[in-house]
């Protein structure tokens, strides 16, 4: 697959369309996956993990949903490759920086992609742009079956699927939808929410998942405990929290409308004009500030900037996508100085205003 | 709740699967960013506040039951896999298990923990089609193929050929029936 082409579009998560897209960035679940006859990854060899490698990746090949899938060999990757690739949520941090033969296979949707030799040798996962738990079930379940019937796939039959980590073992799922609760952090009510979370076992992660902080107020909401539900129970289980957020947030968003007005006023426009007019800026920063803009759009306060436009430049203006779009490799200094240029240019007119118009 | 390494407000909430326990942290923004940017020396340094604040005989006293000697809780971190080799010990301190075959080894130990994090111990969700086509859904016969190659690598280190086509050739009767022969790909079951 051609990387270069993938920075032509802004991926799945970031497509900014389904339902409550004002607030639901995207929806996502993953499958963990191991074939029985190798070790776990962390105990294979170099060699067993070059067969599982092949095995799988021939099989998939093989499978009802193979000629949908195109395969990047991910250990063959520069740096920066696989960077682009975890920016875009399509390998983990994990992944990227793991050893040894490894690989994804994606589709042209960027809906699915397949991990091989994560922490377990499968990683299915699918992703949809706003709340969409069940549709997204549906695919994933849909690629599972295909692959199952020409993997055979790890199980035990009281423990079910086998994972490396105990703390994934039995469906081996997980469910999880990306939340822009900007309002929430801003009236200081974020803790709280998360305290309530966490009390019915439910996860609270930052942007890239497992270890990652949280960045520019997006949080991933996920189930902690993988057996003794079903599936669709577990979907249900973060499914059925999301209107709540979904209210919560709304309602800090009316609020600080009401209440305070022009200090929300302020703060957006504050960070509009930095983003139209640095000359240097981190990665972090540009993160922080388009979430505010984000905000400030969808309160009716900035009038000509579009919804997408911000998804968009969420991703692009990050490191490996920022290199790529340039065409060369930057040092941090000159990528923050090259990201207040792509920026400036955006919302100033140039390269920006033409992506504007789609 | 407050952050439990300073008196601001703990908005971050992580569950982390450490020596084979669970472990939750409560921590503010600042302190969340040095444990998750510092992960392996902050890992350390809680499991030192966690010692020091949980029972004696350390993480793992619940789940493998009180009133273990040390000399039971040495032999039971000597048990060792028959398939892939891993100690318990290895997986205590790496929180990864070695190979499927793991989960019936330590059975035993592994069921309090697996209570410990889900809060059960039976699956419910789906289970292989496979069994519908009449192939075993436990996948048992087929990690045994593990256990398999490491014999026969090492009859072939010992020159012992005779013994080492003896276990290739059982690869091969189990592998056939499980994949279909070969590494081709095959359209079911």
């Amino acid at each position: 697959m051609k990387l270069e082409a993938l920075t032509q579009s802004i991926g799945e998560w970031l497509r900014g369309t389904g339902p409550e897209s004002d607030i639901v960035m995207s929806s996502r679940v993953r499958l963990a996956r191991n074939v029985a006859h190798y070790p776990f990854v962390s105990r294979a060899s170099e060699q067993d993990r070059a067969e599982i490698e092949r095995f799988l990746r021939d099989r998939i090949a093989g499978s009802a949903v193979g000629q949908d899938l195109e395969y990047i060999d991910v250990g063959q990757l520069e740096d920066i490759d696989r960077q682009f690739l975890v920016e875009r949520q399509l390998i983990s941090r994990e992944h990227a920086e793991a050893q040894g033969a490894r690989g994804v296979a994606i589709d042209r949707m960027e809906q699915v992609s397949l991990m091989i030799n994560e922490e377990d040798h499968l990683r299915i996962q699918c992703m949809h742009s706003g709340l969409d738990l069940k549709g997204v079930w549906e695919q994933i379940r849909a690629v599972d079956d295909q692959i199952e019937k020409v993997v055979p796939y790890a199980f035990h039959p009281r423990f079910g699927y086998l994972t490396a980590c105990p703390t994934n073992v039995g469906t081996g799922i997980r469910v999880s939808v990306m939340l822009h609760l900007p309002a929430l952090v801003i009236t200081r009510q974020i803790d709280k929410v998360f305290r309530s979370l966490h009390k019915i076992s439910l996860a609270v992660r930052g942007l890239y998942g497992e270890g990652s902080q949280a960045m520019g107020d997006f949080y991933q909401i996920s189930n902690q405990t993988t057996l003794g539900r079903t599936e669709e129970e577990l979907v249900e289980q973060v499914g059925d929290v999301v209107p709540v957020l979904i209210d919560y947030e709304r309602r800090a968003r009316e609020f600080l409308v009401r209440e305070t007005q022009q200090n929300v006023h302020d703060q957006v426009s504050r960070a509009y004009g930095i983003l139209r007019t640095a000359q240097t800026i981190s990665a972090e920063e540009t993160m922080q500030l388009l979430s505010r803009v984000r905000m400030g759009v969808l309160l009716g306060l900035i009038g000509d900037v579009k919804i997408a436009d911000i998804n968009s430049l969420l991703v692009r203006t990050q490191p490996a996508h920022l290199q790529k779009l340039r065409g060369v490799e930057l040092d941090t200094n000159d990528r923050n100085i090259e990201r207040a240029r792509y920026l400036r240019q955006h919302f100033e007119g140039g390269e920006g205003s033409r992506a504007s118009v789609n | 709740m407050k952050c439990q390494h300073c008196e601001k407000q703990a908005v971050f909430h992580i569950t982390e699967l450490e020596a084979g326990a669970v472990r939750e942290l409560h921590l503010c923004e600042d302190h969340a960013r040095t444990y998750l940017n510092q992960s392996e020396a902050a890992a350390e340094s809680a499991a030192d506040d966690e010692a020091e604040g949980q029972p004696a005989g350390g993480a793992l006293a619940g789940p493998l039951g009180v009133g273990q000697t040390a000399e039971e809780l040495a032999l039971l971190d000597q048990q060792s896999c028959s398939m892939c080799g891993i100690t318990f010990f290895e997986f205590r301190n790496q929180g990864r298990l070695g190979c499927p075959h793991d989960y019936v080894q330590f059975e035993k130990e592994l069921e309090p923990l697996i209570a410990n994090i889900h809060g059960a111990t039976e699956h419910t969700g789906r289970r292989p089609s496979r069994s519908a086509a009449g192939v075993a859904e436990d996948t048992e016969e087929l990690t045994a193929v593990i256990g398999l190659r490491q014999q026969m690598k090492e009859a072939i280190a010992c020159e012992d050929y005779e013994k080492a086509k003896e276990h290739r050739d059982a690869i091969r009767v189990i592998e056939d029936r499980w994949l279909g022969g070969g590494n081709a790909t095959k359209g079911s079951a």
